[in-house]
């Protein structure tokens, strides 16, 4: 018997969707076990009905729900709610649902600071006014997931690698709860390490890191160790996907991001981070801007506003 | 007042909107209005941020073309900081740069736009998706679903992330590329070369004869057209002048630095979205169906109207049989998904192009930048139309302010007109199906947002 899958898009980029598609033939061999009942980036099954004449959201019943995107809006958090209604298990699928991802950079700032740039750039017309009519009015913030609704497995990633997100719907599909391991990034790196204190700042990643393109990626020195901001170290690991190839950044020869969120669900990045770069004697100050360090995982008020300005965390 | 029916989310779409009809008292339209409901604020949240990280987080704004977005931040940044380009970084970028339009184009059609002509407009909701087609054609739908796998992998395994990128960098390319890469991508991209020509074959055989009427009829609007060309006016995808074309064929051709004297943006009460429109034309904005006022449209067939001719043999062949039948500029609506086939045909032969120039395995491939202060755009034609980047930097080369237009913005007002045309011309005296909604639909997932 196939299995109900509904799947749902809130504050997101399609990424996590274009992932799921990326999966190719894999999908097409599991779509006979998988019977979509709404999936708005590829069905046409409408919230108010297919004559728009409902007056509440309504999704069919679900075995799974697969949620993308953070809650920014009210109809965000009204579709969050259906989707925990109607499915027995939640997925949080990437790390905009796990941990807010990068629109959660908004939360340094409040609504009325993006307003402000917003409706007023360069090329807006002035007179500029924040929309009312039709659309969804703003929460105060940007939220993942599991701050508003209960979530049952945890899919960071941004987007998630196509091999974990197979994996989590095999497993589901046999009756089982997917397991992902908790290792960091610099776990599955195969660079080269020779040990602390090699640097003592920071570079920008305008400059080029050492390596010999003609050679493995073993051969290369970790990146940390060249004197870059890596976050292989505080991050989840998973972005090679299962066949054994390294860390995507650090295989394009860039330094890790931390896209996949912290280590563990609770991790915080930003501490763990400064902490790695003080055990190792890393000058702090050069850091050009510390709320990076939480790009990816800026939601459960890790970055707040404070006084129009950031901090607190 | 009659009935509003809501149409929400709008699907087989990439982002979210979704569209309220009034109907009046005779059950005929009063008013469509089309609302995008998507505000995440990167032009205000990347301030402050250095602004090569910002090449990296702006990649964020859309998953389906996030390298558009890299490419687009990066030759901003490069900008900021008068950054050298080495060569060959040059040529990976615009490489990459075709290469992810192959995947777009292929996914569009397919998967988005198809199901309403391989399984009708009319088929039940259930069946009318990349699921139905899968089960009715599933020897075309496994080719479909490869193609997309190979152009998308081409990329991870050379560039090393493909959704959401990271190789591009101020001053060109994070690695280079070797030759026996080189080979493996040249061997990847004849197969997606040959299967380009399959699909415009197989459309104009199978499927536009089919819906003529819908094509000639659906959501057509008279407007101008924005679209990139070269010196010599051919189009290209990764650099050129900007040309702002009027609904009678005639233009402007302008650099990107100085898209502010050409290009506004007017806010509307219904959504979150800009509607830029054409300043320069000194007319003001109006989606007025019968007096449109400043409206342009970006995406394929704006950049196949736009451009003097297609630089790659058999898309320029392509171009002057679609030209012959529609004229320029072609105005039907659902005449983009025809001008996206051309483009998937184009973008394969350029990315060959690409891949067979030597220089392209040079093994320098990025030039070492100074963070400093400064002002710079960057642009690229992405998908969706014309992606503006416009960054201005502080002393330590972090980001001052953004302004971002993006490929989908410039074509929110004749999304929004389209959309009102079709309402107005299927639904009559109250009567309304699914048939008619899903229709009205279709006139968005011509253009997609
Ligand atoms: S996690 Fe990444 S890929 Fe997924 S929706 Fe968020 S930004 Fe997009
Ligand atoms: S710090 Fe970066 S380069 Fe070094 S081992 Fe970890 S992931 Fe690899
Ligand atoms: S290396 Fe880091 S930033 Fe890059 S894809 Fe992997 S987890 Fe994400």
């Amino acid at each position: 018997m196939a299995v109900n899958v509904a799947s749902e898009w809130l504050n997101s980029c399609s990424g996590c969707e274009i992932a799921i598609l990326n999966l190719g033939e894999t999908l097409l061999d599991l779509l006979p076990k998988i019977n979509f009942v709404h999936i708005p980036v590829l069905m046409d099954h409408k919230h108010l009905g297919q004559l728009g004449d409902k007056q509440h959201i309504d999704i069919p019943k679900a075995t799974v729900g697969l949620v993308s995107g953070g809650i920014r809006n009210e109809e965000h958090l009204e579709v969050a709610m259906e989707m925990r209604k109607k499915c027995d298990i939640v997925i949080a699928l990437g790390t905009c649902a796990t941990h807010g991802g990068i629109p959660a950079l908004i939360n340094s700032v409040t609504n009325e600071e993006l307003f402000d740039r917003y409706y007023a750039t360069e090329s807006t017309d002035s007179g500029a006014q924040v929309p009312t009519k039709g659309i969804s009015p703003l929460l105060d913030r940007c939220y993942a997931l599991d701050e508003h609704i209960k979530v049952d497995i945890y899919l960071p990633g941004c987007p998630p690698h196509p091999d974990q997100i197979a994996t989590a719907i095999l497993a589901l599909l046999n009756g089982e709860t997917p397991e992902l391991p908790f290792k960091s990034v610099c776990d599955t790196c195969p660079t080269k390490r020779m040990g602390k204190g090699a640097v003592k700042g920071i570079k920008r990643a305008v400059e080029c890191p050492e390596f010999d393109p003609d050679k493995p990626i073993d051969e290369m020195r970790c990146l940390l160790e060249q004197g870059y901001l890596c976050m292989g170290p505080v991050t989840r690991a998973g972005c090679a996907g299962t066949n054994g190839e390294a860390p995507r950044c650090i295989s394009a020869r860039v330094p890790c991001r931390g896209c996949y969120g912290p280590v563990q669900q609770k991790g915080n990045q930003l501490l763990d981070m400064l902490n790695a770069l003080a055990s190792n004697g890393i000058d702090l100050s050069q850091l050009p801007d510390r709320d990076s360090l939480l790009r990816f995982s800026g939601a459960h008020n890790r970055l707040v506003v404070k006084q129009g300005k950031k901090t607190r965390r | 007042m009659g009935k509003t029916i809501n149409i929400q989310p709008l699907s087989r779409i990439e982002g979210h909107a979704s569209i309220e009809i009034k109907l009046d008292d005779q059950g005929n339209v009063a008013d469509a209005i089309t609302h995008f409901n998507s505000i995440r604020g990167f032009e205000k949240f990347v301030e402050g941020k250095p602004a090569e990280e910002v090449t990296r987080i702006v990649t964020r704004i859309c998953g389906i073309c996030p390298w558009h977005h890299h490419m687009s931040s990066v030759k901003a940044v490069d900008a900021c900081f008068d950054a050298e380009v080495a060569p060959a970084g040059h040529l990976l970028r615009e490489c990459m740069q075709n290469m992810a339009h192959i995947n777009d184009k292929i996914l569009h059609f397919y998967f988005l736009a198809a199901p309403d002509f391989v399984m009708g407009p009319d088929a039940d909701y259930s069946v009318r998706n990349v699921m139905g087609i899968a089960n009715a054609a599933p020897d075309l739908a496994r080719q479909v679903i490869r193609m997309r796998q190979k152009s998308q992998m081409m990329m991870e395994k050379f560039a090393g992330k493909v959704i959401h990128p990271i190789a591009g960098v101020p001053g060109g390319f994070s690695k280079p590329m070797n030759e026996s890469q080189r080979q493996e991508m040249v061997e990847d991209s004849k197969e997606l070369l040959e299967f380009a020509k399959f699909s415009i074959k197989h459309a104009k055989e199978e499927i536009f004869p089919k819906y003529l009427d819908l094509v000639t009829t659906l959501g057509t609007i008279t407007t101008g057209f924005i679209g990139t060309v070269d010196k010599d006016g051919s189009l290209n995808f990764y650099d050129g002048k900007i040309r702002l074309m009027r609904p009678d064929g005639s233009f402007d051709d302008f650099e990107d630095t100085d898209y502010l004297d050409y290009i506004s943006e007017r806010t509307l009460d219904v959504s979150y979205g800009k509607y830029p429109y054409a300043k320069s034309w000194n007319e003001g904005f109006s989606m007025d169906l019968d007096a449109p006022k400043g409206i342009y449209r970006s995406n394929c067939l704006a950049r196949i109207n736009c451009c003097d001719q297609i630089p790659t043999p058999l898309a320029q062949k392509e171009l002057e049989e679609f030209r012959k039948s529609f004229g320029k500029p072609a105005q039907h609506t659902l005449l983009y998904h025809w001008a996206r086939l051309i483009e998937l045909v184009y973008s394969c032969e350029k990315t060959l192009e690409l891949l067979n120039n030597p220089a392209i395995t040079g093994k320098e491939t990025r030039c070492t930048v100074t963070p400093k202060a400064g002002r710079g755009v960057g642009h690229v034609e992405a998908p969706r139309g014309t992606l503006i980047h416009d960054y201005t930097t502080d002393e330590n080369g972090c980001i001052k302010t953004a302004n971002l237009i993006v490929g989908t913005t410039h074509n929110l007002a004749p999304i929004s007109m389209s959309v009102k045309q079709a309402a107005n011309m299927l639904i009559k005296n109250g009567q309304v199906d699914e048939t008619i909604l899903n229709k009205v639909e279709m006139a968005v997932r011509a253009y997609d947002p």
